[in-house]
């Protein structure tokens, strides 16, 4: 664990142990938030933020504090930078904030972020525990805005709702309307709607991974050819 | 040794709550005032949309008179402030904060706007946690319901009809929603009763203030 590669910790953060999807952890958010692309958006951004912020300050001070006082001290650190993160949401996209309420405090109890203090940052270098947590906060935030792409356009049939919340006036008519007006399916859009779309896309990853698991089962056959024991039981025909 | 490990670790624990402090308050401060200014403009578009520029000239989002305890209870408020619009120091319309209890989840913030007359000028929610799709129609951005509001007053219709047609009412419900809609009818029938109630006050006030503000300068303004 110590010396991951860089490419070991990108493939971690974004696939092989993904926040959302393979660790479940930060699912209160996910599934709170994820109604529409830009609220998925803001609250994906705001927890990377504090991922790379925490997973630095970690990893800087990693050697000087012991382990009695390791866990007051990252939480301490996480509790900055999510509110720094929210003041500068306040200060900038006021009316995401509005939307988005307390689950932008709430990332201070999101367990990505401790999690990854502790697994990683407290035993990596800074560089490497910045790109764990850009990597992490990204496999997050990418896992947020799918679900959020999916449910705004099959629940209420639009993409890019509301984008200058986050990105100004320039973004006021971003808004693609599907399906016309009018058009709205429920239970995409409450809750129900997250747990079922977010255990489709787990499914979808499971599936991904099992065919890819064969590629390689595939692959590898051609050198364990020849090397085979005889068969000693049933019948040849 | 445990004194000292103990000595330390608080030492490092302390360094530690100084910086983040430190680096919070910087924040904090960097933020102040944008925050208000942010604050200040999402107000201020909620109210210009009720009374448009075209009906009023001055500084709506500074012009308020303070709300009398007594009829906190009816708007449903803790606090708050009716804001003033005027033509020409002229008063023209009132906006109140308004608080319907009820709503299907929770409670419903609005702004009610009355024209001196005692007609709505418009009604705005500000902010509901109603079922998307059904009850959040309430919002202007969704559905144009809330437009129904206009120039109705306690004379039209008499509050008796003021409820939902469900409920032998005039007002429309929305599909899929009666509660929502029920809740908001009521909460605006209990504005303008509690406008009718305090309405002498409210133009005694107003009357005051503009002439204490431009005192020197203007002659007493003709008021209805």
């Amino acid at each position: 664990m110590a010396d991951m590669s860089y490419k070991e910790i990108t493939s971690n953060g974004l696939w092989k142990n993904n926040a959302a999807l393979v660790q479940l952890l930060g699912l209160c958010p996910l599934l709170a938030v994820t109604g529409s692309v830009v609220n998925a958006l803001g609250l994906g951004l705001a927890t990377m933020l504090v991922l790379i912020g925490s997973n630095v300050a970690v990893s800087l001070i990693r050697k000087k504090v012991s382990d009695a006082v390791k866990i007051p001290a990252f939480v301490m650190i996480i509790a900055t930078f999510t509110t720094c993160t929210e003041l500068l949401m306040k200060a900038f996209t006021y009316e995401l904030y509005l939307i988005l309420g307390i689950f932008i405090p709430l990332i201070v109890t999101n367990c990505a972020i401790l999690g990854r203090a502790e697994a990683f940052a407290s035993k990596n270098n800074v560089i490497s525990s910045a790109l764990d947590g850009f990597m992490m906060g990204a496999g997050f935030a990418v896992v947020l805005l799918v679900i959020g792409t999916i449910r705004e356009i099959f629940g209420v049939g639009t993409i890019f709702a509301n984008m200058d919340l986050l990105f100004g006036p320039i973004a006021a008519n971003w808004t693609i309307n599907l399906f016309g007006e009018g058009y709205g399916f429920l239970i995409l859009v409450l809750p129900p709607g997250a747990f079922i779309v977010t255990g489709m896309l787990i499914a979808l990853k499971n599936i991904v991974d099992s065919k890819l698991e064969q590629l390689d089962a595939a692959k590898k056959e051609p050198l364990v050819k020849g090397a085979k024991r005889m068969r000693t039981t049933g019948t040849i025909s | 040794m445990l004194v000292k490990s103990i000595r330390f670790n608080s030492f490092v624990l302390g360094i530690f709550a100084l910086i983040t402090a430190a680096l919070l308050s910087f924040t904090y401060e960097g933020t102040k005032e944008r925050i208000a200014e942010a604050k200040r403009e999402v107000a201020k578009r909620a109210l210009l949309e009720i009374i448009p520029l075209t009906r009023h000239d001055n500084d709506v989002l500074g012009d308020t008179v303070k709300i009398p305890k007594e009829y906190l209870s009816i708007l449903g408020i803790k606090n708050g402030e009716i804001n003033l619009a005027r033509s020409k120091d002229e008063l023209i319309a009132i906006i109140v904060p308004s608080i319907a209890p009820d709503g299907y989840s929770g409670k419903i913030q609005m702004l009610v706007g009355i024209n001196v007359d005692g007609t709505i000028a418009g009604v705005r929610v500000i902010s509901h946690n109603e079922t998307p799709g059904l009850g959040d129609k309430i919002d202007l951005k969704k559905n144009d319901w809330i437009l129904d509001f206009n120039g109705k007053s306690l004379e039209n219709p008499k509050p008796k009809y003021w409820k939902v047609k469900k409920d032998k009412g005039s007002f429309d419900q929305l599909t899929g929603a009666t509660i929502t809609p029920r809740a908001v009818v009521t909460q605006v029938l209990r504005t303008l009763q509690y406008f009718e109630k305090d309405k002498v006050r409210l133009l005694e006030e107003a009357k005051l203030q503009n002439s204490t503000k431009n005192a020197p300068s203007i002659e007493a303004p003709i008021n209805g």
